[in-house]
């Protein structure tokens, strides 16, 4: 028996349509946006004005607070203009536009593609190095990685894991970075075992993805204290608590880290990206994003530098199809919906998915049937029905009560109801009033 | 671009349940006990089904259409379950008008004043036929012997089901080893060749249907089994503690309604508690009412008072009885 997590779940279809196709390097645009906040965080502040050039890699704003992220230069060239651009959440923020003019790097990059594999830093200097690096979670959340590498005193860390389950459907950026990338990563993640301090570390695969597991397997004997662990296929089993869940069987208490049950976890893509900083001296400026969709010419994965319009992607994917209904920044189940195609490519960007327009439009609503379907797929065993009733009605009290906090926003409630109900979109109101309630009730 | 892009948020991928899909399962599910009871019953199954199904439909598209004035959503299925599920409740010899009124009932007073689908505290076909049931007591407890074709409609030959042939035995001051040489044998039970309403006759169609429904996540086995279970494990202790008036749990399990309630009835979505916990307890006060009711009650079976009054807490338990919340309990320090 394969491990799993045991509650909840579902099984959407995999549509792993680019899990064959290598990563190739996106060409360099002629502008590239970069936005300022790329992370979860406060916004990273400018060091750099118009008119001034840069080099690839080179430092434009920096990190501001000890929950934020440095930002880089992911081209050379002019800045034409501090400006705001729409992002992916779908509003305006600031972003450094520049012309991109050859592609000069910052000397200090190792640029050769040759292994490293001996670590020199000590543990401090590795987590400072990554907060130099600009370096995040590349999982999704881009929650700064040096923050997640500094215990705090009076907490003990056991445990590394390392994420590579990517349970979205049609995403295969980590899964083709685990293949082409198996090296740097079990060096990345040895650097962040010595960071943390820890023995052992778990890297947690789902089983449609055999070629990996085989591959990471093979090339782990040589790395001490680095096991692969197949595990079976459910959605979301790449959420933190999750994929705790499954490897190690231990629930991280509602409301609490990771850290509380000894571990910390981190994605592949994050892990690749600290071997590119700690042995490269590169800051993280570019990501491996998916670009597919049923009707796309030529899906594929590809290297971009952060900034690119997603327009890039989609033309070097053969163009966008005359059928595309929505397109998808990230995966089906949690990506975001862009009402453009200049939005910039930031640190979090997995994949882009073209849908066809007769799957764009959510199927017709009807009345809750309470067939439970929604409490068996929530992997918290909440109970997403009662949740956005009371959000629907405004009982945010109750819902708070209920737990509506502890939503990780997976998607699973809303994928299942037979009624089509949109379980989460409510869920969501009555998550963010419940948090915006308690905020205020902790100033007072 | 050709087409404007759609904004919605995630997921943006939806599953292929789908409310028609499940109630057209359980449609399906029924097709079994409809056949064996065609099977036992003959002519007077195929008029009571059909009656009780085109009335119920035509109950919700006249409330929706001119009393309401809703969109309809007589596609999605549910007036056609309701429909089967009162028909297999009533015996094969019922007389039309009778039925009509009782759709009525089920569809107009117990559905659609609660607001319809979705919305209806107690079992539509249950309430309707317990309606029916009190209103013309004798209609609804004359059971045709079970004959195929050659029992007939109105003019069928009628006898006594398994568990009245117990009951006024036992207030006669008959012996239950005497009552059980008159009772049906337990192959007969299992087949359905007894007395009763059409669709709980049959013992094995029902279970087919049962396993179909598992098998398409349909339902989930908490109720059924724990009302199964709690009959037999209360029919047990009282059959320990006296063989000679109480029936064994086998033959409290086969006859009467156990089986259509716990698999149909008591499964219905919308009447039935949303936790599995609460499902569990749910189940149980179904069982042990049900045993009460045939025991100790006026009535000798009380499978459809036992849900109907369990009905009435759910919504109590949906309150009270909470899942276990993931990462609730602080485990491991």
């Amino acid at each position: 028996m394969l491990k799993t997590f045991p509650l909840g779940g579902i099984h959407p279809p995999e549509f792993k349509l680019t899990s064959g196709s290598p990563i190739k390097q996106l060409p360099l645009p002629q502008t590239v946006a970069i936005m300022v906040s790329q992370h979860i965080g406060a916004p990273a502040s400018l060091l750099v004005n118009k008119g001034d050039s840069v080099k690839t890699g080179q430092l434009i704003a920096s990190i501001n607070g000890f929950v934020s992220s440095n930002i880089h230069s992911s081209v050379s060239g002019n800045i034409s203009k501090i400006d705001t651009i729409i992002d992916t959440t779908g509003y305006r923020q600031t972003a450094v536009f520049i012309d991109v003019a050859g592609d000069e790097w910052v000397d200090t990059i190792d640029r050769s593609s040759e292994l490293v594999r001996d670590i020199n830093l000590k543990p401090e200097e590795i987590t400072e190095k990554c907060r130099e690096s600009g370096i995040v979670g590349l999982g999704g959340a881009t929650f700064p990685s040096h923050v997640k590498l500094t215990v705090p005193t009076g907490k003990k860390c056991n445990l590394l894991i390392i994420n590579g389950v990517e349970c979205e459907p049609y995403l295969t950026s980590d899964h083709r970075l685990m293949l082409e990338k198996g090296e740097e990563i079990l060096v990345g993640i040895s650097i962040l075992m010595k960071a943390l301090g820890v023995e052992q570390a778990m890297i947690g695969i789902e089983n449609n993805k055999s070629d990996a597991i085989a591959h990471l397997t093979r090339l782990s004997s040589d790395y001490k204290g680095i096991t692969v662990y197949p595990l079976a296929v459910k959605y979301p089993q790449g959420a933190e608590k999750q994929l705790i869940k499954a490897l190690i069987n231990r629930e991280v208490p509602s409301g609490r880290l990771p850290l509380d049950v000894g571990a910390v976890v981190h994605n592949v893509g994050t892990a690749y990206a600290v071997y590119e900083a700690v042995q490269k001296n590169k800051p993280l400026f570019e990501r491996v994003v998916t670009i597919t969709g049923k009707s796309v010419t030529n899906p594929g994965n590809y290297l971009v530098r952060t900034g690119t319009a997603v327009r890039h992607l989609i033309e070097a994917a053969g163009g966008m199809p005359d059928d595309t209904g929505k397109i998808v920044n990230g995966g089906p189940m949690m990506g975001k919906a862009l009402n453009n195609t200049e939005v910039p490519v930031v640190k979090g960007t997995s994949g882009i998915i073209l849908f066809p327009s007769n799957e764009s439009i959510r199927p017709e609503l009807k009345p809750c049937i309470r067939c439970a379907k929604c409490i068996s797929a929530c992997a918290l065993n909440l109970e997403p029905y009662l949740l956005a009733n009371l959000s629907a009605r405004g009982l945010f009290e109750r819902a708070e009560i209920e737990k509506i906090t502890d939503c990780m926003e997976c998607g699973s409630c809303s994928y299942t109801c037979p009624a089509n109900r949109p379980l989460l979109d409510y869920i969501r109101l009555g998550k963010s009033t419940v948090i915006k309630m308690a905020r205020q009730r902790n100033i007072k | 671009m050709s087409n404007p892009l759609n904004i919605s948020p995630s997921p943006h991928i939806h599953g292929k349940e789908s409310t028609e899909k499940l109630m057209y399962g359980v449609v399906l599910a029924l097709m079994p006990a409809l056949f064996a009871s065609i099977y036992f019953f003959g002519t007077g199954a195929i008029i009571v089904t059909a009656t009780s199904v085109i009335s119920c439909i035509s109950f919700e598209y006249l409330i929706q259409r001119f009393i309401l004035r809703k969109p309809l959503s007589i596609n999605d299925g549910s007036a056609i379950v309701t429909g089967l599920l009162l028909a297999l409740n009533l015996p094969s010899n019922i007389p039309v008008p009778v039925i009509i009124i009782g759709s009525l009932v089920a569809i107009g007073v117990a559905k659609m004043t609660f607001g319809g689908l979705g919305n209806n505290p107690f079992n539509p076909a249950l309430a309707g036929r317990v309606f029916m049931l009190i209103s013309f007591p004798v209609q609804m407890t004359s059971w045709p012997v079970p004959s195929g074709f050659k029992t007939g409609y109105i003019d069928a030959v009628t006898g006594a089901t398994p568990l009245s042939i117990i009951k006024e035995g036992i207030k006669n001051g008959e012996s239950l080893s005497q009552l059980m040489e008159k009772v049906p044998s337990t192959a007969n039970m299992i087949f359905g060749n007894m007395g009763g309403s059409i669709g709980e006759v049959s013992a094995l169609a029902l279970i087919i249907g049962m396993i179909y429904m598992l098998y398409q996540k349909i339902i989930t086995w908490h109720i059924p089994v724990s009302i199964i279970g709690s009959i037999a494990v209360f029919t047990a202790l009282l059959w320990l503690i006296n063989p000679e008036s109480n029936a064994d749990p086998m033959f409290h399990i086969l006859a009467g309604g156990v089986l259509l309630g716990a698999i149909f009835m008591a499964t219905d979505y919308v009447t039935s508690p949303m936790s599995p916990v609460a499902m569990l307890i749910y189940g149980c006060g179904i069982g042990i009412l049900t045993v009460i009711i045939r025991v100790w009650g006026a009535y000798p079976e009380g499978v459809s008072f036992a849900i109907l009054i369990m009905n009435a807490f759910v919504p109590l338990m949906n309150t009270y009885i909470k899942p276990k919340r993931f990462g609730e309990e602080v485990k491991n320090g």
